[in-house]
């Protein structure tokens, strides 16, 4: 069953053609790759199917619905959560907290009820916490939930993004580069991560440069280049492409 | 250990402010009913600019919303003005739905220069006598003092147990909203406004509840000032006002109640102790100011880490 249905995307930054006409399916349950060289549109097409830009053309169908035009919080709620290609998480706050941000979207509770702290709110307050406390020990990250965010390792910060996102309760998470300025090790930790979410019945989409990661786990993976789709398929069958070989390792001009 | 700690610093404080009226005369106890209603102002500011983080400098724009409703109201037709305090709150409150509306999504310092003209076209509205209701540069007097069961308030001793005990109340009120999710939601916009969206937070509607909110308390103020002055006029309203509550806030600690209270205090209270040297009086100020940004830029008190009942949630727990 399609879950994302990407149909003729299309985004223009002035004259900059970003995403042209791109088109692909994510599957149910299944991790998707998104490559290319740097400038592909990658994380354009994140951006697009997040809210955070709005397309030019074309659909995003999530669940048999268009999100095109939607806010961003509003795709959130409906079940597509994200990480950052840049670490992105709220520095001065605790690691807990970051986590917490993540359940506001599946919480009810006004001004109102949390000023007079109604047995609803104060009930409500208390699953979230649970909740948060489940993806932190999920990702790893419980003994750290007392620190401020902006004194974890890189490597962790982006784990406690990921922890963030799930947190939302997505069917889809969308990971931008979850593998960047990770080591070996942590990379292994990620990898296993990875496959737990799929485990859960989570359906993830991601851009990663590390080629070992994406063909280790994508089950599916789709290639731009200059904003358009060259090619998609199984790692065997991209790894075959000569479009694909072609846009990383460039043409030798004296064999052509 | 720590919870005990702030529950006593609450106690102590609250014993030492109750016991002001038997020991302060009249003058001292209207300088601390001033710094109280300053104190309250600057903690419904709070909420726009310490806890989300937006630049606002026209919070006495409110301020004379809620002041002016109830002094016409009260003068025009006789209603008793504590019946007015929630009126008076929600004409601001809706007031500032309407300017904050439009400008909701401009950043830092465009949404300064925005807020600033707000309190300036307040101001001159007020002295041009808008739809002939505002009574020009003099204002409206004869408003009324507040009845409790038939007991006026008027004296400045009984000022201070009105206004104080608002401020408490103020205070329990704004505690609890430090723990739940809207004034996580607030800090979130405040640390990161594309992550916060990104995690599903609605930036844009949280923006203007925090201005809607700070509008309705800082409307209420304006009720409870018009009935101890019993005259009200726009110079009460300047720019300057809403300096003063700004600088409270940032050189108390953006975000943090006792923060705030003591900024009050000290941008308040202090330069009462030294009139004597009033010439010299904003000199020191100025320079304590940039002493402050450069040494201590959170501000005296800033908020402390919330703590999560994180003991009492066991695994086998329903989540959401």
């Amino acid at each position: 069953m399609t879950l994302l249905g990407i149909r003729n995307l299309t985004k223009k930054f002035g004259g900059l053609m970003a995403v042209n006409d791109v088109s692909f399916d994510v599957e149910q349950g299944k991790i998707v790759g998104l490559i290319g060289p740097n400038g592909a549109g990658k994380t354009t097409v994140f951006n697009l199917i997040t809210g955070n830009y709005i397309p030019d053309h074309g659909e995003i169908i999530f669940n048999g619905r268009d999100l095109a035009g939607l806010k961003t919080h509003k795709i959130v709620s409906l079940g597509i959560a994200r990480t950052f290609q840049t670490i992105r998480l709220f520095k001065n706050l605790s690691v807990l907290e970051n986590v917490l941000a993540g359940c506001h979207c599946r919480m009810r509770s006004g001004i109102f009820s949390s000023m007079f702290r109604l047995p609803s709110q104060r009930r409500e307050e208390k699953l979230a916490l649970g909740r948060a406390l489940k993806e932190l020990e999920f990702v790893g990250l419980k003994e750290h939930m007392n620190l401020k965010s902006m004194n974890l390792s890189y490597g962790n910060q982006r784990l406690l993004e990921i922890a963030r996102a799930l947190a939302s309760s997505p069917s889809l998470i969308v990971l931008d580069e979850p593998a960047g300025g990770m080591n070996d090790y942590e990379t292994q930790r990620l990898v296993g991560l990875i496959e737990k979410m799929q485990a859960r019945g989570l359906t993830v989409l991601l851009i990663e440069h590390d080629m070992n990661l994406v063909m280790r786990i994508c089950e599916h993976i789709v290639v731009l280049e200059h904003g358009a789709l060259i090619a998609q398929g199984s790692a065997r069958e991209i790894t075959a492409d000569s479009r694909v070989i072609e846009a990383y390792l460039g043409i030798d001009d004296e064999e052509d | 250990m720590l919870k005990h700690k702030n529950t006593l610093m609450v106690v102590a404080f609250s014993a030492a402010i109750f016991s002001c009226p038997f020991f302060l005369n009249a003058y001292w106890i209207d300088v601390i009913n001033n710094v109280g209603m300053y104190a309250i102002l600057a903690l419904s500011l709070n909420f726009i600019v310490g806890y989300t983080g937006l630049f606002h400098m026209g919070h006495a724009a409110f301020f004379a919303v809620g002041a002016y409703t109830a002094a016409i109201l009260n003068t025009s037709y006789s209603i008793p003005i504590l019946l007015l305090l929630p009126v008076s709150g929600a004409a601001a409150a809706l007031f500032a739905y309407l300017v904050a509306r439009p400008i909701i999504h401009l950043r830092g310092d465009y949404l300064l220069i925005v807020t600033i003209a707000i309190v300036e076209v307040v101001r001159i509205a007020l002295v041009n006598n808008v739809f002939g209701l505002t009574g020009g540069s003099n204002g409206i007097f004869g408003i009324s003092r507040p009845e409790i069961f038939g007991f006026s308030i008027r004296r400045p001793h009984e000022f201070f147990y009105y206004i104080w005990s608002f401020l408490a109340v103020s205070v329990f009120l704004f505690h609890m909203l430090e723990k739940s999710r809207f004034v996580r939601a607030l800090n979130y916009i405040k640390n990161d406004e594309t992550a916060a969206e990104g995690s599903g937070v609605d930036v844009a509607y949280y923006k203007l509840i925090a201005f809607v909110l700070g509008a309705f308390w800082a409307g209420m103020v304006g009720n409870i000032f018009a009935s101890k002055m019993t005259l009200i006029s726009p110079q009460s309203f300047n720019f300057w006002e809403s300096v003063i509550l700004f600088v409270i806030v940032i050189l108390g600690g953006s975000g943090s109640i006792r923060g705030v209270i003591l900024g009050a205090f000290l941008i308040v209270g202090l330069p009462e102790l030294f009139r004597q040297f009033a010439g010299a009086r904003m000199l020191i100020f100025g320079a304590a100011m940039v002493a402050m940004m450069v040494f201590r830029p959170q501000g005296f008190l800033p908020p402390l880490p919330r703590k999560y009942p994180t003991h009492k949630i066991k695994p086998g727990d329903e989540t959401l």
